[in-house]
């Protein structure tokens, strides 16, 4: 494998954990504010699981732009120019989220409109963060002063653009009532389990429909994705197999009686995001902003990039035991998930 | 304001906003550690009490310090892209590496905070102390970038190419060591006057308890130990900067003590206004000597003047102001600290008042003395924002909208540090100060 190819293997591997970890942190915050009042219990799980990991979720989120500069260094300087609005909205919104869901800790007089905050703010960060894609497919950049320049009002006006930040929001929400689903059924709560289980069947085939929609409104300067899509069907076909099988899992009764499969449910969607992410990174390669930047253009020396790669693995090592142990205390260990 | 000036505008004000919780978030965890250790070394319950409040209250500004260390770690690339590439290729590890010890510290606080009750001592204080290390390291890695862009090394230009690149060369650049620890213990320093501003004005309070009253009395007396000593050992690090300046900096130095004429026997200028036009200092206190003995340890040491740099390369001479006033915010601390302390062993009394009114301001002093101090480091630096390498100007984004970005920015930082305030304020006040049994600090913590 070429340094290049390495390089935005990890990317991308970074990409995928954050938009999965990102997708259920954001999303157990919406919910924590949807049922705060008409199901606490409900809410109460969705805290339990956010209270730990929103830090920890967020490290992921340097983590992808420290990657992205490090490997991609003349990356930086074409996405710096061209996203710095819509980047710019999601750094305001993380800054709401994050402060209002500490402060909703904090003050219990006005916690429910703190929550609120926290909540709708979250919501709208992975829908916008995914906006990144169809700005990356072309058609919205032209080049003023030897200098790219974002086209906001063409983006504001394309369909293509809510069609994707639809689809980020919705499988937000699939993702993370799945994984509540789960988590509820791991505390011993059968009926917050089944809440979240009620969601999620209503939310996955309109997130899958959503995709697709995506894909269909893409416009004409972004059609070469489309084709090149075609050319990895194969790897679409299982993921939407993989879906099948996971929403297929929500009603498999299990031994005890109990309804649903949901931590199958989670593993197979985890897996078709798995298979579709590839298959979608495999057909934008080799670009990263079509048709200016493509990744052999963008990537450091290979020294640095030696040196990174060290970095990584190392860290990596050091940090797996600390991870063990948080999976432990957080997702794993009675005492802390069953307490009232 | 052109796009280069609004870039500056709109980082700047989102770093001096940022630094304010970043720089609580590496000092308080260091008073959390030792209140943790004195607790299990006195058995005082008292201090339980006080670090599990501290680290409420860091808790609430960790929510805050988090996303916006995101946010100007991507508004770094957003707003500096020439930056950013020369960056990419030639000190990429610190940032890398700076992840980890995020990880470590977003870990190891989780843990702290809501394992605690499943956790033996022995791994709680473990756990807080990796906190600690985490936050610290953090700072000792942005701060490396910092120094790097102020002496780089380990890498050569080429006709705008970067080549020679050697990674490890550019992370220990020379002016790391000097420049981290002073960062390391301004940050430690700032922290214990932070929490010292809190004890006195809850003395000023009249607590209702003598309980009460010496549970303040342990925080701020503590608090006062520890930033006395830290911010004594902050000065010497203080002096091994400005000779690392003199070293590798030598205009960044004369402007600071705004000095024109190169020479030996150096004077050290206090106070007073740099003149452009006349090439001189108005209205300062000079001690004779002195800058070069600060530069060299020597009376004799030739100390550059601005003159020797073309006019077009000197930093803007505003930075003699804020260097003066975070020399003399440090020396001011040291001299209040080390006399309430000495005061508390000496005399034995309670603290008068008028002392206590006047430690009000030790934490807020303090965080200025930080402030005044990146800026002057920073706008110190100019025109450049890679020393001798790449101008300020040619590093700035061509992006549009920055000015209302700059607008929107503004108000945002201006709304949180007041709802912050509040949350804090109100915090306290709805859970104040109890004598129960410590045991229960899981209940409290579930809540957070």
């Amino acid at each position: 494998m070429s340094d290049t190819q390495l390089a935005i293997t990890i990317l991308w591997c970074f990409i995928f954990i954050y938009s999965i970890a990102g997708s259920i942190d954001f999303g157990a915050g919406f919910w924590s504010m949807v049922f705060s009042k008409r199901n606490p219990h409900a809410a109460d799980i969705a805290n339990r699981f956010l209270s730990p990991s929103w830090e920890v979720t967020n490290v992921f989120l340097v983590l992808l732009v420290v990657a992205l500069v490090g490997f991609f260094p003349r990356a930086a300087f074409v996405l710096g120019t061209l996203l710095l609005v819509p980047v710019s909205l999601v750094l305001v919104l993380l800054l709401f989220r994050s402060a209002f869901i500490v402060y909703s800790y904090s003050v219990q007089k006005h916690e429910q409109a703190l929550r609120i905050v926290s909540g709708i703010t979250g919501l709208f960060i992975p829908g916008l963060l995914v906006s990144v894609l169809p700005i990356s497919l072309g058609g919205f950049i032209h080049t003023e002063q030897g200098f790219p320049q974002l086209e906001f009002g063409t983006l504001l006006r394309s369909a293509t653009l809510y069609a994707h930040v639809g689809f980020g929001i919705l499988t937000e929400l699939f993702l993370s009532a799945l994984f509540l689903s789960d988590y509820g059924r791991e505390a011993g709560n059968e009926q917050v389990s089944q809440q979240f289980r009620s969601l999620a069947i209503v939310l996955g085939p309109l997130a899958l429909a959503m995709a697709v929609l995506a894909t269909f409104t893409m416009v004409p300067e972004a059609l070469w994705i489309v084709a090149r899509m075609q050319e990895q069907s194969v790897w679409f076909l299982l993921s939407v197999v993989a879906f099948a099988i996971g929403y297929g899992a929500l009603w498999i009764r299990r031994k005890d009686g109990r309804k649903g499969w949901p931590r199958l449910a989670v593993v197979m969607t985890i897996l078709q995001f798995a298979l579709a992410s590839y298959a979608y990174g495999k057909a934008h390669l080799p670009y990263i902003v079509y048709p200016d930047l493509t990744v052999e253009a963008g990537i450091t020396n290979h020294s640095m990039f030696v040196s990174l790669l060290w970095g990584y693995g190392f860290g990596t090592v050091i940090l797996l035991p600390v991870f063990v142990l948080f999976w432990w205390l957080f997702l794993k260990d009675k005492r802390y998930l069953r307490t009232k | 304001m052109d796009n280069v000036m609004l870039a500056r505008s709109l980082f700047g004000s989102s770093m001096a906003f940022h630094i304010i919780f970043a720089t609580l978030g590496v000092g308080i965890p260091f008073m959390i550690v030792i209140a943790e250790i004195l607790y299990q070394v006195k058995k005082d319950k008292d201090y339980a009490m006080l670090a599990k409040r501290w680290t409420k209250g860091l808790a609430i500004l960790l929510g805050v310090a988090i996303p916006s260390g995101t946010l100007v770690g991507v508004m770094l690339s957003l707003l500096w892209p020439g930056f950013m590439e020369i960056v990419g290729q030639v000190i990429a590890l610190p940032f890398q590496i700076e992840i980890w010890a995020f990880f470590l510290e977003a870990l190891f606080m989780s843990i702290y905070v809501y394992a605690a009750d499943r956790l033996p001592a022995a791994v709680r204080i473990l756990s807080v102390v990796f906190v600690a290390i985490g936050s610290s390291m953090s700072a000792v890695l942005i701060t490396d970038a910092h120094a790097w862009m102020n002496t780089p090394s380990g890498f050569r230009l080429e006709n705008g190419q970067v080549v020679d690149v050697h990674p490890w060369a550019a992370v220990f650049n020379p002016s790391l060591a000097t420049t981290a620890m002073h960062v390391l213990l301004s940050a430690y320093m700032t922290g214990a006057f932070a929490v010292a501003s809190v004890a006195a004005m809850k003395l000023l309070k009249r607590p209702h308890s003598e309980r009460e009253r010496a549970y303040h009395y342990k925080s701020l007396f503590l608090s006062l130990f520890i930033g006395g000593i830290i911010s004594l050992i902050t000065a010497l690090s203080g002096h091994e900067t400005a000779q690392m300046l003199h070293a590798h900096q030598p205009e960044k130095l004369a402007a600071a003590e705004g000095l024109f004429e190169t020479q030996a026997y150096a004077p050290l200028s206090i106070g007073g206004v740099v003149d452009k036009e006349t090439r001189s200092i108005k209205g300062a206190i000079e001690i004779p000597w002195a800058l070069s003995f600060l530069a060299g340890n020597r009376f004799d040491t030739i100390v550059k003047g601005l003159n020797d740099f073309p006019e077009e390369e000197w930093p803007p001479l505003f930075v003699h102001t804020l260097f003066n006033l975070m020399v003399g915010i440090g020396m001011l601390l040291i001299l209040v600290s080390v006399f309430t302390v000495g005061f508390r062993i000496l005399a034995k009394r309670p603290y008068p008042r008028w002392l206590l009114y006047s430690l009000l301001f030790a934490g807020p002093l303090s965080m200025v003395g930080i402030e005044t101090g990146w800026v002057f480091s920073c706008t110190g630096r100019q025109p450049w924002t890679i020393y001798h390498i790449q101008k300020t100007a040619s590093a700035a984004t061509q992006a549009q909208h920055l000015g209302s970005l700059f607008v929107l920015f503004l108000g945002l930082y201006a709304f949180l540090l007041i709802v912050t305030a509040v949350v804090m304020f109100y915090y306290f006040k709805r859970h104040p100060v109890t004598f129960e049994p410590v045991e229960g600090r899981s209940g409290e913590g579930r809540s957070l």
